[in-house]
This record gives C-alpha cells, sequence and structure tokens, in this order.
C-alpha cells in the first residue's frame, strides 16, 4: 500500500516536472492553472476537511493577497520576495482578524459569518477605487524575475515556479495534517466535547488553523496574480469562495490528493467547456447539484468505497 | 437639509424593496437553517417574468401576480424534489442552492438575453412632485406601499393564524415543533415557496425601479443576507429594522464616503454577527 | 494522610431557567478515594459531572481540584490540572481509528499537540502510552480499527480507555457499565478496582453490584439534594435511601 503510494507519488510528480516542455501552450497554461487553484483548495481543506469549518468566504485571503501583488508590482515595482512576504503576511493578517470574528460560531452560523466577512473584503475591493480600480480591476502585473536574472515571463518558467509553490504547500499541508496539531484538528472535526475533556483549548486549535489555511490561500492568490496579470473583485467574490468550496467537495474533504483532483477537474470544466458552448454556466451549475446527489463524499470517497 | 430629506427618502424607499427581498430569506432560514444563495435568483426571476407580462398584456398587477406565483412554484420544486433530502447538512445545501443559482443565471440569459430592462409602470406611478425640497417619486411611494402593505399581512399571518403559529413554533425550535405534532416538512415546502414568492414579488416591483439584468441576482443577494443578519435570523421586526437600516446606511454611505460604501454596509453586518451571532432580534 | 483533597465541592448550585437542578451540593473526594453517586434519573448526577469538569458554569458555590479553585476554569484547563472524565453516552471520535483515538486522548494534556512540524508517527513515546492503555482495558488488536465499527462494548471500553489516557489523579466515569454484558461489565469493575491509588474515582452508576464492589463511600443525591452520605454500610442502612432508591430497584 504505502510503496504502491509512493510509486504514484514519484510517477506524478515526475509527469509533473517532465512533461511540460512537451505541451502545447494551452495545455501548459490550464496546467498552471490548476495547480493555483489546487494550492487554494487544498487550504480551504485544512479548515473544512480537517477541521470541520466549512468557510463561505475563502477567497478573501486568495483576493487580498492577489491585491498586495498587484499594487505593489504595478505601483512600487516592487520585488518578487517582498511582494510574496507581503502577501502572505496580508493573507495571515486578514485570516488573525476575521478568525477573531469568526471562530466563535458554529455549524450554519461560521458559514453565515464568513459570507459576511467575505461580503467585507469585496465591497472594499470593488469601491475602494483610489486603491484597486474598483471593478476595473487592476492589470498589467509583470511576472516576477529574481535578480540573478532569472525570469519567470515566459510560460515555462512561471508553470515550474507554480509547481515549485504547489509542491511547498503539499509538502508542508501533508505534514501539518498528519502532525500532532493535525491529528488535533481531525479530533476537533470529530468531536468537540471530547476535545475540550481531553484537555484541548479548542478555540486556539482553530485559529490557528484559519490562519494557516489563510496563509496557503494567500500563497494561492499571490500566484494567481502573477500568473493572470490581472486582478478584480471578482478574486474575491463569493461565487469564487463556493466554487473552491466545490472543488474540495467534488475531490473528497479530508484528503489532500481530493482538492487537487477538484480543482483539475473543475478547471478544466470551466475552460473547455467554455470553448465548445456558451451555456457553460448552466452546465456547472447541474454540476453543482449533481455532485450532492450523486457524489456526497466526492471522488477520493467514492474510490475509497468502490474498493 | 435638502440632501439629508432626499437621502433619507430614498433610503427608506430602497430599505421597503429589501424588506420584500430580505424577510423571504429570513423567513426560510429560521425555519429550515439554509444559508439560499439561489434568493437573488427568485429576485431576477420575478422581475423577468413581470417584465414579459407587461410586455404581453400591459398589465402591472397581473405582473406582479404571476411573478411571484411563477418563481414561488419553482421555489416550492427546488425545495420539495432537491433540498428536502438534504435536511440540516449547512454544506451540501449552499452548494446545491449555488448550483440552482447558476442555472437560473444562464436560463435569464438563455430567455432575456444579455441587455438590461426597465419595466413600464402605470403612468400615474410614473409621476413625481416637489414636495417642499424633496422630488418625491410616486413610484418610491408605491414600494414603500407594498413593503407595508405585505409586512402587515406577513405579520397578521404569523402571529394570528394557525399556520402563522406553526411557523412561529418551527422557528423557535424545529423539533420541538415536530414532536407537538406540527407537520414540519409541510411548513418548510410552505414557507420556502413563500419566501420565493416574496423575493420574486420584490423583483416585479424592483424592476421598474433598478430595472432587470443579467448580475442582479449576485448584485442584491449580498443586500438580502446584510439584512438577515442585521435584523437577526428569523425574525420579522428584525427584518424591518434591518432593511431600513440597510437602506438608509446604503443611501448615506454611497452619498458621503463613495469609496467606503460597502463597506459602512457590510462592517455594522460583521461586527453585530461577531457581537450576537443571531442578529439584533435573533433569538436562539 | 492529611493531602488536600482531590475534590472538593462547595454548596454547590445549578439552576436552568426557574428549575433547580442542584441546590447546596457538598462533597469531597481525598486523594485515592473510591467514591460513587447514586440516585434514581434526573436527580442531577450528570449536571454535576458537568459542572465539575466545567462544561456547565454553576449558578452558585466553589469547585477546588486539589486544593485550586477551579469554579470559573474551562474544561481544557481542568483536564491539564489532572482531571479526566468518561460521558453517559460514547463521546468518541467515529471516523478514526482506535489508535488515532488514544492518541488525541494521551497527547491532550502534553504540549506535543501544538507540534506541526513532524508526523506524529516519529513520537513513538505517544504510540507506546496508548498501546498500553489498549492492553489495559482489553482492545489489544484493535488498534487500526475504526471506531465506528466497533460494537457497543468494545466502544464503551474505550471511551474509559480515552479517560485513562492521559493519566490522571481524578476520574469522572459517568455509568462506565451502561449497556455492556455482564461478563464485559465484570471486566470493567476488574479494572476500576486494579486502578493505581494514586487516582481518585468519582463513579455514576446505576449497577448496584458494581457501586458495592468498587466504591468505598457513596453519596446519593435525590432532586437535586445530597440525601445521604457515608460509607457502604451506612448508605444500605439509611431508611430513606431504602424508600426512595434501593426499595425501587
Amino acid at each position: 500500500m504505502t510503496w504502491r503510494r509512493a510509486i504514484a507519488l514519484a510517477a506524478c510528480a515526475a509527469l509533473l516536472v517532465g512533461a511540460p516542455p512537451f505541451l502545447p501552450p494551452y495545455a501548459l497554461t490550464l496546467l498552471t492553472q490548476i495547480l493555483i487553484y489546487a494550492i487554494f483548495a487544498m487550504s480551504l481543506d485544512l479548515l473544512l476537511g480537517y477541521t470541520g469549518l466549512a468557510s463561505l468566504g475563502h477567497a478573501a485571503y486568495f483576493g487580498i493577497a492577489a491585491y498586495v501583488v498587484a499594487i505593489m508590482t504595478t505601483q512600487h515595482q516592487a520585488s518578487f520576495w517582498a511582494c510574496l512576504g507581503a502577501a502572505l503576511l496580508a493573507a495571515c493578517a486578514a485570516a488573525a482578524v476575521f478568525g477573531l470574528v469568526a471562530i466563535r460560531a458554529t455549524g450554519v452560523y461560521f458559514l453565515m459569518i464568513t459570507l459576511a466577512l467575505g461580503m467585507v473584503t469585496w465591497g472594499l475591493a470593488f469601491r475602494w477605487v483610489s486603491l484597486t480600480m474598483g471593478d476595473n480591476g487592476i492589470s498589467g502585473i509583470a511576472r516576477p524575475s529574481l535578480s540573478s536574472g532569472l525570469s519567470f515571463a515566459r510560460p515555462l518558467p512561471f508553470h515550474y515556479l507554480s509547481l515549485v509553490a504547489f509542491l511547498i504547500a503539499f509538502g508542508l499541508l501533508s505534514l501539518i495534517v498528519r502532525s500532532p496539531f493535525g491529528l488535533s484538528l481531525q479530533g476537533i472535526r470529530e468531536t468537540e466535547r471530547r476535545m475540550r475533556a481531553l484537555g484541548y483549548d479548542v478555540w486556539l486549535h482553530k485559529y490557528v488553523a484559519f490562519i494557516l489555511s489563510g496563509a496557503f490561500a494567500g500563497l494561492a492568490g499571490a500566484m494567481w496574480a502573477y500568473y493572470d496579470g490581472f486582478v478584480s473583485p471578482v478574486e474575491i467574490h463569493l461565487v469564487t469562495s463556493v466554487e473552491t468550496l466545490l472543488m474540495v467537495a467534488l475531490g473528497g474533504p479530508g484528503t489532500l490528493v481530493g482538492p487537487v483532483l477538484g480543482a483539475g477537474v473543475i478547471v478544466l470544466f470551466k475552460n473547455l467547456l467554455s470553448i465548445y458552448t456558451k451555456r457553460w454556466l448552466l452546465i456547472l451549475g447541474l454540476v453543482y447539484i449533481g455532485v450532492i446527489v450523486l457524489a456526497p463524499k466526492g471522488i477520493v470517497g467514492a474510490v475509497r468505497g468502490a474498493r | 437639509m435638502e440632501f439629508w430629506l432626499t437621502q433619507a427618502f430614498n433610503g427608506i424607499s430602497y430599505g421597503a424593496m429589501l424588506f420584500l427581498l430580505g424577510s423571504g430569506l429570513s423567513l426560510v432560514f429560521g425555519v429550515m437553517r439554509i444559508v439560499n444563495l439561489a434568493h437573488g435568483s427568485y429576485f431576477l426571476l420575478g422581475g423577468y417574468v413581470g417584465l414579459t407580462t407587461v410586455s404581453r398584456t400591459k398589465s402591472f398587477p397581473l405582473a406582479l401576480l404571476s411573478g411571484a406565483l411563477s418563481v414561488a412554484l419553482i421555489g416550492l420544486g427546488m425545495e420539495r424534489l432537491f433540498l428536502r433530502r438534504l435536511s440540516r447538512q449547512s454544506l451540501p445545501q449552499v452548494l446545491m442552492t449555488m448550483g440552482f443559482a447558476l442555472v437560473f443565471q444562464d436560463l435569464g440569459l438563455l430567455v432575456w438575453g444579455g441587455d438590461p430592462y426597465t419595466l413600464a409602470v402605470p403612468a400615474f406611478l410614473a409621476q413625481s412632485v416637489q414636495a417642499g425640497p424633496v422630488f418625491v417619486q410616486f413610484y418610491r411611494l408605491f414600494i414603500i406601499a407594498v413593503a407595508f402593505a405585505v409586512g402587515i399581512v406577513l405579520w397578521v399571518f404569523l402571529e394570528r393564524t394557525r399556520a402563522g403559529a406553526s411557523i412561529r413554533a418551527t422557528v423557535d425550535d424545529a423539533e420541538m415543533a415536530q414532536g407537538v405534532g406540527i407537520n414540519v416538512p409541510l411548513v418548510s415546502a410552505g414557507v420556502f415557496a413563500l419566501g420565493a414568492f416574496l423575493a420574486a414579488l420584490g423583483g416585479v416591483v424592483g424592476a421598474g425601479f433598478i430595472g432587470v439584468y443579467p448580475g442582479l441576482d449576485f448584485e442584491v443577494l449580498p443586500y438580502a443576507f446584510v439584512v438577515v443578519i442585521v435584523g437577526g435570523l428569523g425574525s420579522l421586526p428584525g427584518v424591518v429594522v434591518g432593511s431600513l437600516l440597510v437602506g438608509l446606511l446604503d443611501n448615506f454611505g454611497k452619498a458621503l464616503f463613495p469609496e467606503l460604501s460597502y463597506f459602512t454596509l457590510f462592517a455594522p453586518m460583521a461586527l453585530i454577527l461577531a457581537l450576537k451571532p443571531t442578529g439584533l432580534f435573533g433569538k436562539r | 494522610m492529611s493531602a488536600v483533597a482531590a475534590l472538593a465541592v462547595t454548596r454547590l448550585c445549578k439552576s436552568f431557567g426557574g428549575l433547580r437542578a442542584l441546590q447546596q451540593i457538598d462533597l469531597s473526594l481525598a486523594p485515592g478515594e473510591r467514591h460513587a453517586i447514586i440516585g434514581p434519573n434526573g436527580a442531577g448526577k450528570t449536571t454535576l459531572f458537568n459542572l465539575i469538569a466545567g462544561e456547565l458554569a454553576p449558578t452558585a458555590g466553589r469547585i477546588a481540584l486539589f486544593g485550586q479553585d477551579v469554579t470559573r476554569l474551562p474544561p481544557q484547563r481542568r483536564a491539564a490540572l489532572g482531571l479526566a472524565r468518561t460521558f453517559q453516552v460514547n463521546t468518541l471520535f467515529p471516523s478514526l481509528t482506535v489508535t488515532e483515538n488514544l492518541l488525541l486522548a494521551v497527547q491532550g494534556t502534553l504540549p506535543t499537540k501544538l507540534r506541526l512540524h513532524r508526523p506524529i508517527s516519529s513520537y513513538r513515546d505517544l504510540y507506546d502510552r496508548a498501546r498500553a492503555v489498549l492492553e489495559s482495558v482489553g482492545l489489544v488488536g484493535a488498534g487500526e480499527v475504526i471506531v465506528r465499527t466497533l460494537s457497543h462494548g468494545e466502544q464503551r471500553q474505550l471511551e474509559v480507555a480515552l479517560a485513562l489516557a492521559s493519566r490522571p489523579r481524578l476520574l469522572l466515569l459517568d455509568e462506565p457499565t451502561a449497556g455492556l454484558s455482564l461478563a464485559e461489565s465484570q471486566r470493567l469493575t476488574g479494572l476500576l478496582k486494579g486502578l493505581d491509588r494514586s487516582m481518585s474515582l468519582l463513579v455514576i452508576e446505576h449497577d448496584m453490584d458494581v457501586v458495592f464492589d468498587v466504591a468505598e463511600r457513596i453519596t446519593v443525591l435525590h432532586d437535586g439534594k445530597v440525601i445521604a452520605d457515608g460509607d457502604r454500610d451506612e448508605v444500605r442502612a439509611n431508611p430513606l435511601v431504602a424508600e426512595i432508591y434501593l426499595g425501587t430497584g
């Protein structure tokens, strides 16, 4: 089992590293997009799948990081490391503040309060025109280059940069969910009451998970700003938050492979479908309904169930 | 002075439309604890159906009726066929309603196209007069009157009828209500249809005022949530206060601090939620 | 031994709305004492546990653990002082394995629980302690089983095992033998009797055989009040107790 797993992981890694130079340009951009959304979906899964907290405002941290990169790049020509550091810090800070407000609530009230906090952030991006350019968004974000002269402007180097970000996120998150702290989060997901009786400060664990999750969402948001070269309030919108929830639910919450698969399916689906039909939104809506009706435990859950 | 009176009047009339939108969402949340992301779609679809009815029949009252009733049927179908099986599973419910919101958005685009429309209101409502310093549009008065009438009817229905008592009992404690013999599934279906009805009514009224266009659904959805969250989940007086507060905050916010206007709207909501998760008038 | 009491409950009251669930309860446990609380359903036994464990806040009165006032402390802080409890209804982590359940219990009072830079599998000492607890309750070999699939009796044993895993100084057991077969119940009684005397024991139990077998002191609760308190023979001989409780059983 573990051997097979290791071989599968190695094969995936080899494919991810070796295949890109041979891919057609469009396929390469899609793959880059998938990697970035996979980071985003995994970050949400730390909350949803491991801690049992369904956030309806997770796009806030993604969006805040993306805006930080956009503003620092276009107005201050800041370096890659400065942008990345500031973006992660901003996402963490936002999660730290929002977490104080949200963590007290449970169940459907947690959904409502994170929805509200997401709306606050979206409202700022939409209306604070002097900072964010409002609905027009900020365009012209240049791809990063390092002081050593290494440039990520072209699609292939940028893809590898995204791959590094993805592998770092995947590695760190794998470590976190397998750590004592990660097990504690799963205990909280299962039975908060027992966790308190066993000596756990449930609030503190949730709060730390909330901030960590915001940080990884921020990493995804920063990469997205560089990838797309354009940031607008759409990045923070409720629809984006819910779409990420769909990725996790579709792939299989409580696993890290699940959100990656979910991100892959949804990104491919949206992009390819919009080529072939104008009615892709309708079909995406049906996918939402279909996932809930047909695969309530996601792809990973369905595969495990079939075994 | 003129500025304050005009903004206050505009705020109250906008709040009246928000009351129609928010009261249904609040009832649905109170009874079923569902975060319904398709609620803005009911508003949009109501507006579209009303638009078509007016263009075919030239009758505004018929537009109100057909818009609200047809969307109530859609809501009923959604509840009976899809949401019922997800009772109390909040995340699947949210994703399900999001799916419907996308489907409705695209169907709206398919049937009515991408152009914005304004519903032609009866001539006597299209007038306006200068009352002292304030420029009074009759249609805004009409919206306030409709909201007032709906509010009274809802209040009488909830407080003075047997069905209303069942709804209130279910809002307080669904399990207990089931225990004392209230048919909770029936109440849920009825309230869901009623919620869609009210939102669609708001949509028809709003179509003569802010118009109807693709994207309106997700534009009004945040407002509906703010109204409900500020006022309290499942409380009718809460929705009245919430919608007036939001209508006024939104108008004054846009006029005074245009850059922060959504913030002035959403920040109080987040604060209220943080301090009192059930809203100003909500009960646990 | 004149050491401070493991548990000292003083004039404890709890009301829910107008309903007075507990009135002026006094209760103390010497270190190492085996103490049972009996009483009919609705007497307030579980409410008392929830107050001692910190899940509920008392309306009035004071609770001290090992000489320290804990009346205002949240449950996790009381656990850190050496309190552990079981629940009347199994309160486990159903989709985790038995070993994972025990690891959670073992690390609950250790600083390890906040570490996130090393996989838990590298903490061999946690696993060793989990295995030891597993053996002591007789669930050997069940380590990799998902808890949801265990039988009720096995889940009940795990319920007790989770409380033992943190090596508490005071253990609260809420009807530990509920739903167990006679053999299972006897096994558990044997386990409880064999527990180290460094641990104090407070048990809510309906099975009088278990009560008289395990406890040396018994407190009788009725309608939220203590109506009798003494050793086995005193309680047995108390006519009020016989009328209200033993007589009906």
